[in-house]
């Protein structure tokens, strides 16, 4: 027993030595930037660009990096609006930034600190004119599709085109679909031919029905963990985002990816100022860092999400990430509906998932 | 006087850590988005999709106590007698996979327990029929069972260890049988560790979300997940802190339910 002691405290003890080293190597990499030109605080989405970058971000520029992260949109909200820590530039997607917009809460970009924003692809331009006409307030960082991923071995990829197909009782219990209430809502409405914006108690009931109706075929409900479940052949059919294929191809050669023919959801994650940002040009010049070519590459390496910036190839070269115009033409953005639209949505929700 | 400055540290944590937040949660809860007071919240708990799911997390609780406490007793005693026992040994092999975050080991299961997880793989190599719970009420409880089983089988050690040797040997002497001593002796005098023990699981499981949403594949909707709901995804907060503040109230009763079968008044210690 008194060696078991000791050897506990021994382990207890190298514990807190890493633990301490740890912090200091971060410490000592911050205060060596040669000049100083104050802190930048970034309020971002969990893992969502190549780590590394912060301290190159550091080193090009002379600012300190202060980065928070947050899980969904709806918890970045309150933060900003109730201004409980200032953060100078955040990540959000398309319809919380309309949301943030319209509450007054982001300051316009100014493009001559931003030169980079050139670099942008075109094909991403239209979609800001749904939540931010003529990218004032926001600029893209990754923008993507929800599709169908399919294991080849398991299903034949030729029948798999519709979003029924989600519904065919031989797929029983090989099904994985988003535990994201929109989401679930855009593929009900695609198939019944509403949108998905839609504020019609009828038809969110219609869609809730035929939710309901799929529910004893799906497998699972998972948003992050779906990819691991098609890699490792747990599951023949999942609702995912492009962004996630090309990382699970690698990984597991049998899987394919189509966008439905009914149309889909295109979305597009976006780098803003805060209206009362402190450090305006350190954040305009995180933004101007994030837009970099080498930069968007490297991001796109870890990402494997489309990254519309003109100098990554891969991205434009790839047809999982790059829909045709007719694909894009059926597709619609999330909009923010308001809390009496989400409070309904809500209620029916929650019938689906305790039925 | 120093006695009070001593507090002070303390003092300061329970009234930012506790009294504060819970005005706070009472103060949404009481309210609508306008901040016009309403009991609408509250009352929420009746519809039928919160009072089913609340009705599913009693239930799941339930079940995972009572599983973990018909697996800590016996195990208590085997300790309580066993060698290693005193040394602490096995005790120190209980605590050890608490040193491991409790999410870290319920993600676990759920990469053991899939489809074509490790477990199936194995039992598909022995030629044995598949194990298919993942994403139903079981794997749930096996994952409460397995994060929750520890806070059972430390406070039943405890009281059975203190329980004194000559007690049991006297019963002995007075012509008790094994199955007699454990009934009139080992178990009443351990009732403050089984009340403490069921404290500390049902509460957690009645109230877990995490363990729902990784083991229960999103299709196991307990009131946990109800309103982490609403403060992640609805954005309303005031039906979740509504809802949480109920959640509260069965938490009082049901402690105060245990605390009646806990003569010695040990058993509150958590």
């Amino acid at each position: 027993m008194k060696n078991l002691k000791k050897i506990t405290a021994l382990l207890l003890a190298m514990v807190l030595a890493v633990g301490l080293m740890a912090g200091c190597g971060g410490g000592d990499g911050k205060g060596g930037a040669a000049d100083d030109k104050g802190k930048v605080y970034v309020y971002c989405f969990g893992d969502y660009f190549d780590p590394e970058l912060e301290y190159e971000f550091e080193e090009a520029t002379g600012y300190d990096v202060v980065i928070d992260y947050f899980d969904t949109n709806e918890e970045l909200y309150p933060v900003i609006k109730n201004n409980t820590a200032q953060y100078d530039v955040i990540c959000a997607s398309d319809y919380m930034i309309a949301k943030l917009i319209d509450g007054g809460l982001l300051g316009e970009i100014n493009y001559d600190n931003v030169p980079n924003a050139a670099n942008i692809t075109e094909n991403v331009k239209p979609f800001f004119d749904e939540f931010d006409p003529g990218m004032k307030y926001s600029l893209p960082h990754t923008w993507g599709t929800y599709g169908i991923m399919y294991n080849k071995a398991m299903v034949d990829a030729a029948e798999i085109d519709s979003w029924k197909d989600l519904w065919d009782e031989k797929y029983k219990e090989q099904i994985v679909m988003p535990d994201s209430l929109r989401e679930m809502y855009m593929i009900a409405g695609k198939i019944l031919g509403y949108s998905m914006n839609t504020t019609s108690e009828k038809e969110v009931k219609e869609m809730t029905e035929l939710l309901l109706k799929q529910k004893p075929l799906v497998y699972k409900l998972a948003n992050d963990s779906a990819r691991e479940l098609m890699i490792g052949e747990s599951a023949a059919l999942a609702v995912i985002t492009s962004g996630e294929v090309l990382y699970s191809q690698e990984l597991n050669e049998n899987i394919g990816f189509v966008i439905p023919e009914e149309g889909t959801e295109v979305w597009t994650d976006c780098w803003a100022l805060t209206a009362n940002a402190a450090n305006k040009e350190g954040g305009e010049a995180w933004i101007n860092f994030m837009l970099d070519g080498d930069v968007a590459e490297d991001n796109f390496e870890y990402l494997t999400y489309a990254i519309p910036n003109i100098h990554v190839d891969d991205v434009t070269e790839e047809p999982v990430l790059n829909p045709s115009a007719e694909v894009l033409a059926k597709c619609e953005t999330l909009k923010n509906l308001g809390a009496e639209a989400d409070d309904m949505y809500s209620k029916y929700w929650k019938e689906y998932k305790s039925e | 006087m120093t006695k009070k400055l001593f507090s002070g540290p303390f003092l300061a944590f329970i009234l930012c850590g506790t009294i504060v937040p819970m005005c706070v949660i009472a103060f949404y809860g009481l309210t609508d988005r306008s901040g016009a007071f309403t009991l609408e919240n509250i009352l929420a708990i009746a519809t039928r999709n919160h009072a089913q799911a609340l009705g599913l997390s009693l239930g799941l609780a339930l079940i995972s106590t009572a599983i973990c406490l018909l697996l800590a007793f016996p195990l208590g005693l085997i300790l309580k007698d066993s060698k290693l026992g005193k040394k602490g040994f096995m005790v120190f092999v209980f605590i050890l996979p608490m040193w491991m975050n409790f999410l870290l080991r319920t993600m676990a299961w759920q990469v053991l327990l899939e489809r074509n997880g490790i477990i199936n793989i194995a039992l598909k190599a022995l030629g044995l029929p598949l194990l298919d719970i993942i994403n139903t009420p079981a794997a749930v409880v096996l994952g409460m069972v397995y994060d929750y089983l520890p806070f059972m089988v430390l406070p039943i050690y405890n009281a059975l260890i203190k329980i004194d040797k000559s007690l049991i040997e006297a019963a002995y002497d007075l012509g008790a049988d094994r199955a007699l001593v454990l009934r009139k002796v080992l178990i009443p005098l351990s009732v403050p560790g089984i009340v403490s023990g069921i404290t500390m699981v049902f509460v957690p499981s009645l109230t877990t979300f995490a363990i729902s949403t990784m083991l229960g594949g999103g299709k196991v909707n307990l009131i946990g997940n109800i309103i982490e709901q609403e403060f992640t995804v609805s954005s309303n907060w005031n039906l979740g802190a509504g809802l949480s503040l109920v959640m509260m109230v069965f938490i009082i009763i049901s402690m105060a339910l245990i605390e009646k079968f806990d003569r010695e008044g040990e058993g509150n210690m958590i």
